[in-house]
């Protein structure tokens, strides 16, 4: 049983993750129907740009802050630069430019930064807090309690705010959001902050955990895509529950099964979904564009 | 010109001057080896634009076949005690079994569904070749056993680079003929319109299916003869980056163009090579071309300068 808790907290922490890097997805995917590949660059970011701002001396948090600020640079100049020309463009196309953006982004880390693991202190010590036999580290409360928060203020300003109105607006009819007088071309560009600060937060969050290095976004994007998959492509409720699934998912493989082929099940649920249940668990039965 | 250029046989015997003129005009073993790399790669990449270019269906994990071609090459001399030429023969079964197995179902899906298919694929094929460590050797990789033909070893650079070589201008002719056949015009229409092609009788679940077996066996042919060119092997070859080289090298060339495959290789593999200054920063330019070329040549070098060429004679 206490086997059993350790797996169910350490498959919900990095789900946790999984869940964020999904929820960013499928905001970018729902404001412009793109699938952007190099959302798992934004968690890196978070991680890396908080650890070298924090190293000069910097206060932790205002590490933190400016990190998820440069994270939100990026995103922008990635709308601006990468998506907005390319408009029009077929999904595969898309795709591949976004691809394109993660090998340049992790190749900039990699030399703006450097190639070692990285570590940020854990934010209220490491003593873990035993529950039921099993010993649960503080951060991974930390990472759960602050996922929590970023999906209520999201939900919040989605149904608060006219600004997460015109969101949701774009996301229904681009063409429609415009005739109402929505600037369509500022709304995707604010997903795509919002997105990227989104991501930042979850690699903030984990540093302490998992570590950071300018290539894990790769795997991270990849997981993220395939619990937004799992989930249902387009439903944020779908996108943290698929997440927090794959995680454990994750979690109970590695601890039952065999600890080697841990990062194949997020691939095995992804085809496994795309052959049975093509629109995911909260997927809409039939997206017709008009 | 131009109906000379539309003469079935024009790309292959172009790309065979060229392999004649580099394999005479290359002086030193250094160059060599990267034409012979460069002549591999192509033949993957021609492969996969017979996918992409011709039947429209993305793949992201064409790596995986390359690495199912290599890594057979290099594993079953060792378990089965065949030569290493049947395991390079065995590799192209196996692989295009595998296509087929796995075609059936992904094709069924579309764009960014099919492309995040293909790229489960390819990352569970590099995951099964590092993990399964007692035949592969695991992330550091395997010794490859060489060929003998007719009692000879073949090992050497200059012996490597005619077969690639002749294996690429085969590999050109075949797949110009290929499109040129009844079931090229098939992809085609099915790449312009799925509907309309569904409307004039095509089996269009068939056809990509064909499309994908066949583009596999070219990259686990490709991935058979550099495992026995190189006599070493890592399951990088199966790797997520590079299958997205091979995308890179489709792209970079032109979609449905043969000889474009050819060029996007060459510039992929021979120019970090000759800028050795840049190759640290090698990821760095094949993200942002990646990037460049999807959004202001779509179309790829070959056939913008061919339709450069064609309003220029005009």
């Amino acid at each position: 049983m206490a086997e059993f808790l350790q797996f169910a907290f350490s498959g919900l922490t990095v789900g946790a993750v999984y869940a964020l890097v999904a929820l960013g997805f499928t905001l970018i995917y729902n404001a412009s129907d793109v699938v952007n590949f190099a959302q798992g660059e934004f968690v890196m970011i978070g991680g890396m740009a908080t650890v070298f701002i924090a190293a000069v001396g910097v206060p932790l948090p205002v590490a933190a802050l400016s990190a998820i600020v440069v994270a939100m640079i990026v995103g922008l100049l990635l709308h601006r630069l990468a998506i907005e020309p390319a408009r029009g463009a077929d999904a595969v196309t898309l795709i591949i430019i976004t691809i394109g953006a993660s090998i340049f982004l992790r190749s900039a880390a990699s030399f703006i930064f450097d190639k070692q693991f990285h570590t940020l202190p854990p934010f209220t010590g490491d003593t873990p807090i035993l529950f039921g036999g099993a010993a649960i580290l503080p951060q991974s409360l930390w990472v759960l309690a602050g996922g929590f928060v970023i999906v209520i203020l999201l939900w919040a300003f989605m149904s608060r705010t006219i600004l997460g109105k015109a969101i949701l607006a774009t996301a229904a009819n681009r063409l429609a959001a415009r005739l109402v007088g929505i600037n369509t071309s500022y709304v995707v560009g604010l997903s795509f902050a919002l997105s990227a600060a989104i991501g930042a937060i979850a690699g903030i969050l984990v540093t302490p955990i998992t570590l950071t290095r300018y290539d894990v976004g790769t795997l991270l994007a990849l997981k993220g895509f395939a619990a937004a998959m799992f989930g249902g492509m387009g439903s944020p409720i779908g996108a943290i529950v698929g997440g927090l699934i794959i995680g454990l998912l994750e979690a109970f493989g590695a601890g039952y099964i065999s600890s080697e082929y841990k990062d194949a099940i997020a691939f095995i649920v992804i085809l496994g979904v795309l052959f049975f249940m093509p629109t995911g668990l909260f997927g809409r039965k039939s997206v017709e564009r008009v | 010109m131009s109906r000379l250029a539309a003469h079935p046989l024009f790309v292959p015997l172009l790309i065979a001057a060229i392999v004649l003129a580099c394999g005479f005009g290359l002086g030193s073993n250094f160059y060599l080896r990267v034409a012979t790399l460069v002549w591999i790669s192509a033949l993957a990449a021609i492969g996969l634009n017979l996918l992409m270019g011709f039947a429209g269906q993305v793949s992201l994990g064409h790596a995986g076949f390359f690495g199912i071609g290599a890594y057979t090459t290099a594993v079953a001399p060792n378990v089965l005690s065949i030569s290493p030429l049947l395991a390079l023969v065995l590799g192209l079964v196996l692989s295009a079994a595998i296509a087929f197995l796995v075609g059936r179902p992904i094709l069924k899906l579309k764009g960014h569904y099919l492309a995040v298919a293909t790229l489960g694929f390819g990352i569970l094929v590099s995951m099964v070749l590092t993990n399964e460590s007692g035949l592969t050797g695991g992330p550091d990789g395997m010794t490859v056993a060489r060929p003998e033909l007719f009692g000879l070893r073949i090992r050497g650079v200059d012996h490597w680079y005619w077969i690639s070589g002749a294996v690429l201008v085969l590999g050109a002719w075949l797949a110009g003929n290929l499109v040129r056949s009844p079931t090229g015009r098939a992809l085609r229409a099915l790449h312009d319109s799925e509907v309309a092609a569904r409307v004039v009788g095509v089996d269009v679940a068939r056809y990509k299916v064909v499309a994908f077996v066949v583009s596999a066996v070219y990259t686990a042919l490709a991935g058979g003869m550099l495992a026995l060119f190189n006599g070493f092997i890592t399951p990088d070859v199966a790797g997520f980056l590079h299958s997205i080289e091979f995308v890179v090298m489709v792209v970079l060339g032109g979609l449905g163009s043969i000889f474009g495959s050819v060029v996007g290789a060459a510039i992929l593999i021979a120019l970090p090579q000759a800028l050795s200054a840049f190759q640290e920063y090698e990821h760095l330019a094949l993200g942002f071309v990646l990037m460049a070329f999807m959004i202001f040549l779509r179309k790829g070098i070959v056939p913008s300068l061919v339709a450069l060429v064609w309003r220029g004679s005009k």
